[in-house]
């Protein structure tokens, strides 16, 4: 863990030597986001609601998928990156070293640009929490954080599958894209507004609906149920068989020899 | 006439190359699949919500998606030429100008060729898909036969207005040598504004026609709208003039900042 502390601090140290380049870039991270945010403004503004939710509790829904997002994405991008880590070959310094292979692929890259997406995530946030009719008693305060985290886990499980399938195909597949980029894009809205074989999918497959549209339930108190309160909890499960795939991926790995 | 066959050459030589990541396409195809297919989803869940609001039939909106789909390759406003930035960041362009042919010109060719070859191979796979599936979900023939012929004029300027728009982009990273970060925004802006995340109908009136008279409406908002008969008769035409105008300003304009640009640019040795 402590050595995890030096990556960090390094690769912050490291970005910010060139500071303008990197405020521009934090900048332009937060006005990518933007777009989105405008469609979902302006479908909500003709729509009003869909599937019972208001514009107040979707942005809660868009922010808690995003904040998720971008710390995955801060984080994890070692993951993302690693097709070429193991083209060229720097696969084999990271298994020669006595440290865990995770741990080293985390610390390889940590992008504080895209935190860029998170000042957007907060932003709306300020707006969301205090206008959606939500009673926010403490335990919901907690629920909302352990969304956001859990969230988080589940964008970092995809990452660690994208790296992991990388052993079998070397390439990256662009198929995890649609967990990724589109769970970002498509969990802006709860995800039961895409029918029950979707919201299925998420919840047994990649349990994306755990994190969102079960505690939202909780958090707008349309349920009690316990349950939906703790399911975040559950999606820390989803961990386990990325952990798995990493592994055996480790195991079939073959230096490319340069 | 030699000028324009060495173009052609440059085509054939980009596009053959495009083509032969048929494995990478198949994969590509399948998500730009699952893609549509939840936007499509989410749409329906508005329309039940009310149909009322709903600006265009959900048939159009439906076949508006599974064509945005099918041709994002022509349309993709942030996908730039990889060689082109690279030449543009390590000094190769000087090699380009040491050819005997326009700089713009080869850059244009290239980034259309690899546009056109990029969609041919994820297009078909998706529109034969998007055909057979069942009614709700499925695309729509054509209203008319002549609303088929305007959409395939749109949607051929429409890709060279693309390529032009793109064109600009490497012109001005070669301009400001700010690859990155005005890059990003400007390409999430083009998303929303070309109606690649939204239809324009979708937007508040007055600010859909505004967004519909700017250049980036030429790319994916024209084609589509009028292939599912949403643009037609005198709207059609307009559309498809726009298109012609905003075509000629961004070549004009992408050679003339080209020109100058190259007239400053002084190639460090080595």
């Amino acid at each position: 863990m402590r050595l995890y502390g030096r990556y960090i601090l390094m690769h912050l140290k490291s970005q910010m030597q060139y500071k303008g380049s990197f405020f521009l870039l934090i900048f332009s991270q937060f006005l990518t986001a933007f777009s989105a945010l405008a469609s979902v403004y302006f479908l909500m503004q003709r729509f009003h609601r869909i599937d019972e939710f208001s514009f107040q509790e979707v942005l809660l829904c868009f922010a808690i998928v995003l904040m998720a997002f971008s710390l995955a994405e801060c984080f994890a991008r070692g993951f993302d990156r690693f097709p070429a880590v193991l083209a060229n070959g720097g696969f084999d310094r990271i298994l020669v070293r006595p440290r865990s292979t995770v741990l080293q692929v985390l610390g390889s890259q940590v992008e504080f640009t895209r935190l860029g997406r998170l000042c957007q995530a907060t932003l709306v946030f300020c707006y969301a929490i205090p206008a959606s009719d939500v009673v926010w008693t403490a335990d919901r305060v907690l629920l909302l954080i352990l969304m956001i985290l859990s969230g988080a886990l589940v964008f970092f499980g995809l990452f660690l599958i994208f790296a992991g399938l990388c052993f079998f195909t070397t390439e990256g597949l662009e198929f995890i894209n649609i967990f990724t980029d589109g769970g970002r894009e498509f969990g802006a809205y709860p995800l039961s507004v895409y029918g029950d074989g979707v919201l299925k999918f998420f919840t047994f497959v990649i349990p994306l609906a755990l994190v969102q549209y079960y505690p939202l339930l909780y958090l707008t108190g349309r349920s009690d149920s316990l349950l939906h309160a703790l399911s975040p909890l559950f999606a820390g499960v989803f961990l386990l068989p990325c952990f798995l795939l990493w592994r055996i991926g480790i195991r079939h790995y073959r230096s490319t020899g340069s | 006439m030699k000028a324009l066959a060495a173009y052609g050459s440059l085509f054939r030589i980009r596009f053959n190359s495009g083509i032969q990541y048929r494995a990478a396409a198949l994969g590509g195809v399948a998500t730009q699949f699952a893609w549509g297919f939840l936007n499509i989803l989410l749409y329906m869940t508005f329309y039940r919500e009310n149909p009322e609001a709903f600006p265009m039939s959900l048939a159009s909106v439906v076949s508006y998606m599974w064509l945005r789909q099918a041709f994002l390759m022509l349309f993709e406003t942030w996908r730039t030429e990889p060689q082109i930035m690279a030449a543009i960041q390590d000094g190769g362009v000087a090699y380009e100008l040491a050819r005997p042919m326009g700089i713009y010109g080869a850059w244009y060719t290239r980034i259309l060729s690899s546009r056109i070859s990029g969609m041919l191979l994820r297009a078909w796979p998706l529109l034969l898909v998007a055909f057979c599936l069942p009614a709700p979900w499925g695309m729509t023939l054509p209203v008319s036969l002549s609303a088929f012929g305007l959409f395939l004029l749109s949607l051929v300027l429409g890709t060279l207005c693309a390529a032009a728009l793109v064109t600009l982009i490497h012109v001005l990273t070669l301009v400001t040598m700010q690859p990155q970060g005005v890059r990003m925004a400007f390409n999430s802006l083009a998303e929303l504004l070309s109606g690649a995340l939204i239809p324009l109908p979708f937007f508040p009136p007055v600010i859909a026609r505004v967004l519909a008279l700017t250049p980036f409406a030429t790319t994916i908002n024209a084609p589509l709208r009028i292939y599912s008969g949403d643009l037609a008769g005198a709207a059609a035409g307009q559309a498809i003039g726009l298109q012609a105008f905003w075509l000629v300003v961004m070549l004009a304009l992408g050679h003339l900042l080209l020109r100058r640009a190259l007239r400053r640019t002084v190639i460090q040795g080595g």
